[in-house]
């Protein structure tokens, strides 16, 4: 039996329904009325998104692969629009449906005193939509208008208060950020189109052996290989959109969006999907090793060193996003040592557990009344058990402890880099080590702050008694540091049921499924390795059961050091509070580093926008001012006006000029016609 | 014995004080008008000279519709004279340039 066209269909145009609603007749059917109708698509999609990963899964159906409608034609190229529906996608769909549908749930409650109500439920189903779009592609011209729509949804969410003016700053360095990435990613494109003549994956991917041998002659004096250039540009594009140094600026400033956003977009889906399309593409990637031990090297730099960034940071939603930045340099090191199910396996529990951090954040931050610097909490643990519990579910899960859903992908990456021989490995082996111990230090350094310790807040009441709905978007940072009108309260229900609904997978998903998604070839064909790269074909001879790979856990290298940065983390932020601040003190230059990030941002501001800014002040001048209307435009009207200006001299008036002219002109004439006939 | 080429010579002459007279003088427009005048004379002259000579009264004809529409522009020239003067105050030629580009 095959999937049926219609039910895919569905999957992809209910978040779309749903979104075109609540968006143009938002006002007309009201709040209820919105999120109504954008939960209802998103839950149709995420049905029956399960009930296709179940058809393939236990149901034997056929991959699906099918163009549904021509887009265009341009001589002989054609470009539909097609689904590809194998188990990659469908674990895709689920995750992007179910987490989707869960921050539907969530957002009820955080925007419910937000005058953007109905706005932000079409975006988020807008974002679901194109995002599913994105993965159900059977073409490279699809991929990017899911891309680029998801990049847009992305840009809108970011600046959706957009009376901030970070916020607008904030969106503009996302989108400006991403281009960059895209314009290598559609440059990628381009090759393919150029060597393999089509934009089918399928037909691209079984062409892809012919690009063994073809160069592409870029430089003077060296031609570079095909299918490294084509692995290069397409991973550029995966570097804006996956945050991968040095593209990664614009994901700790996209915060500046709600928080049911940064979970969604900026966590659990759209940032993974560099991740996704580059697992997709691995039949092209792996004809290139210098390709992908630049991926592995990329990613090695993100996974450590922006890990180390979230451990001096303050904002409680930043720490998770420099957490973001770090796992998603794990996957693409997975990526690189052609790990791809570990890369999309670590993308599936990374989604439940980073979904669920960061909704988690956003509890705290409604029981906060929208305080988010973690130096004003503390001691929420009585205040709110619930989001106390789930939050340290999800940061086990981050911190990789056995049995939780991380341990499972993130062990699996950090041995398949030990298996790998490709250049740089030693180095990316580095890395992703130490960043296990880096990632559990700021988990637990986050969980104290917020959840253990003193309280480092106090609560006022004023005499005006003005409750939650002044605490919205502009209102912002109007009060004290520290100081609360009313005591920290536990979420409602709307916002804890997907807390507690996400908790479930961030535990389990990991111990049942890793068996056969890492070491199985459960993702069949759609991933392609070659046999000689395959790490996790290693690996799998050692792996007997997730249970055992569990009780191994605990004796290897990994577990020993989260449990070494855990033990810090306690010492530090629960029983020697001062002992931080002396740390700082001592480490000043350390410190001040990780606190600019690396001066990377200042670094692009001043080179790139500054430079920016320059050049085009600087083409305004000369270019545009001084060539273009100085010497084209004005130019050619000041030439004919001086030429007219020395023949009017001639036009005298005076009749007895133009009579000598004329005389003058007929003895010419004559004397002329004279020597002629000579 | 006068031949063809003494007449041919008096218009050549006649013709030439004409031009002189439209572009030396710079007072009167009258002297202009006359000028004018002048000069279709040299060319009657012409006409006249290479009728007798040639033997064909065509020539005279010409010389007749040439004074007729002679006179008839000098009447308009005149009238135009008139109306300058009314409303310039003026007929010297060098006054005269509103034309000037």
């Amino acid at each position: 039996m095959s999937l049926s066209l219609s039910i895919l269909l569905i999957i992809a145009l209910a978040p779309l329904a749903g979104a075109v609603l609540a968006g143009l007749l938002g006002r007309v059917i009201g709040r209820a009325g919105s999120h109504t109708v954008t939960i209802l698509g998103v839950g149709i999609a995420c049905g029956l998104s399960m009930y296709v990963l179940y058809q393939l899964v236990w149901g034997g159906a056929e991959n699906f692969n099918q163009d549904v409608y021509t887009w265009f034609e341009i001589g002989k190229l054609h470009v539909s629009v097609g689904f590809m529906v194998d188990r990659l996608t469908a674990m895709m769909m689920v995750v992007v449906t179910f987490v989707s549908l869960l921050v539907h749930v969530y957002t009820i409650g955080y925007m419910s005193d937000d005058p953007g109500y109905q706005r932000f439920f079409s975006y988020i189903s807008l974002f679901t939509f194109s995002m599913l779009m994105l993965v159900m592609s059977n073409n490279f011209m699809q991929l990017f208008f899911g891309w680029e729509a998801v990049g847009l949804v992305s840009y809108l969410l970011i600046g959706f208060w957009y009376k901030r003016p970070t916020a607008i700053f904030a969106n503009m360095k996302a989108f400006l950020v991403n281009r960059v990435g895209d314009f290598g990613f559609l440059l990628g494109i381009s090759a393919i189109l150029f060597f393999l003549n089509t934009l089918d994956y399928q037909t691209a991917f079984d062409a892809a052996p012919t690009l063994v041998g073809k160069t592409l002659q870029i430089t003077q004096n060296h031609a570079w290989d095909a299918a490294t250039v084509i692995g290069i540009l397409l991973f550029i594009g995966a570097m804006g959109k996956s945050a991968q140094v040095p593209l990664h600026v614009w994901l700790p400033d996209s915060m500046e969006g709600p928080t049911p956003i940064s979970a969604l977009i900026h966590a659990a889906t759209m940032v993974t999907a560099g991740i996704f399309m580059v697992a997709r593409m691995s039949p092209i990637f792996e004809l290139t090793d210098t390709a992908l031990s630049f991926i592995m090297v990329i990613g090695a730099t993100t996974a450590l060193f922006t890990g180390l960034i979230g451990i001096v940071q303050n904002d409680i939603k930043r720490v998770i996003a420099y957490s973001t930045l770090s796992q998603l340099g794990y996957m693409t090191v997975a990526l690189g040592v052609s790990a791809y199910s570990g890369a999309v396996f670590h993308l599936m529990t990374h989604a439940f557990f980073k979904a669920l951090l960061f909704l988690c954040a956003g509890s705290v931050i409604i029981g906060m009344h929208h305080e988010q610097d973690m130096r004003y909490m503390g001691g929420l643990r009585k205040y709110m058990p619930i989001t106390w519990i789930t939050m340290w579910i999800g940061s086990l899960a981050l911190a990789g402890t056995p049995f939780f859903s991380g341990f499972y992908s993130k062990d699996a990456i950090i041995e398949a880099v030990g298996e790998s021989h490709r250049w740089g490995h030693g180095y990316a082996y580095f890395c992703v080590m130490a960043g296990v111990f880096v990632t559990s230090l700021y988990s637990f350094r986050l969980l104290y702050m917020t959840f253990h310790g003193k309280e480092r807040f106090r609560v006022e009441h004023k005499k005006h008694g003005h409750g939650h709905d002044a605490h919205h978007d502009d209102d912002h940072g109007h009060h004290t540091p520290g100081v609360l009108e009313h005591a920290p309260h536990e979420s409602p229900w709307v916002v804890t049921l997907p807390l507690l609904l996400l908790a479930i997978p961030s535990i389990a998903i990991g111990f049942l499924t890793a068996g056969p998604m890492l070491y199985g070839k459960w993702f069949g064909k759609a991933i392609h390795v070659n046999e000689a790269n395959d790490v996790l074909a290693e690996l799998s001879h050692e792996f007997h059961s997730a249970f055992a790979a569990g009780i191994h856990g605990f004796s290897a290298w990994p577990f020993w050091l989260a449990f070494a940065g855990f033990a810090v983390a306690t010492y530090i932020y629960l029983f020697n509070v001062a002992l931080a601040g002396k740390i700082k003190n001592g480490l000043k230059p350390i410190y001040e580093l990780l606190n600019h990030k690396y001066w990377i941002d200042e670094l692009y501001f001043a080179v790139f926008a500054r430079g920016g800014v320059a050049l085009g002040k600087g083409l305004s001048k000369v270019g545009e001012a001084a060539i273009i209307d100085g010497a084209i435009v004005n130019g050619s009207a000041n030439l004919v006006q001086r030429i007219a200006g020395g023949v009017r001299r001639v036009q005298s008036g005076f009749l007895f000029h133009y009579a000598f002219a004329m005389i003058l002109g007929l003895i010419l004439l004559l004397g002329g016609f004279w020597l002629i006939g000579q | 014995m006068i031949t063809l080429s003494h007449y041919i010579v008096l218009g050549a002459i006649l013709f030439c004080i004409a031009v002189a007279g439209i572009f030396i003088n710079r007072k009167n427009v009258i002297v202009l008008l006359m000028a004018i005048e002048l000069m279709l004379l040299a060319v009657n002259t012409n006409f006249v000279a290479f009728s007798r000579f040639f033997g064909d009264v065509g020539g005279q004809v010409f010389v007749f519709f040439i004074l007729t529409v002679a006179a008839a522009e000098s009447a308009i020239g005149l009238a135009i004279l008139v109306l300058l003067f009314r409303n310039r105050s003026t007929i010297n030629v060098a006054e005269i340039d509103s034309m000037k580009g």
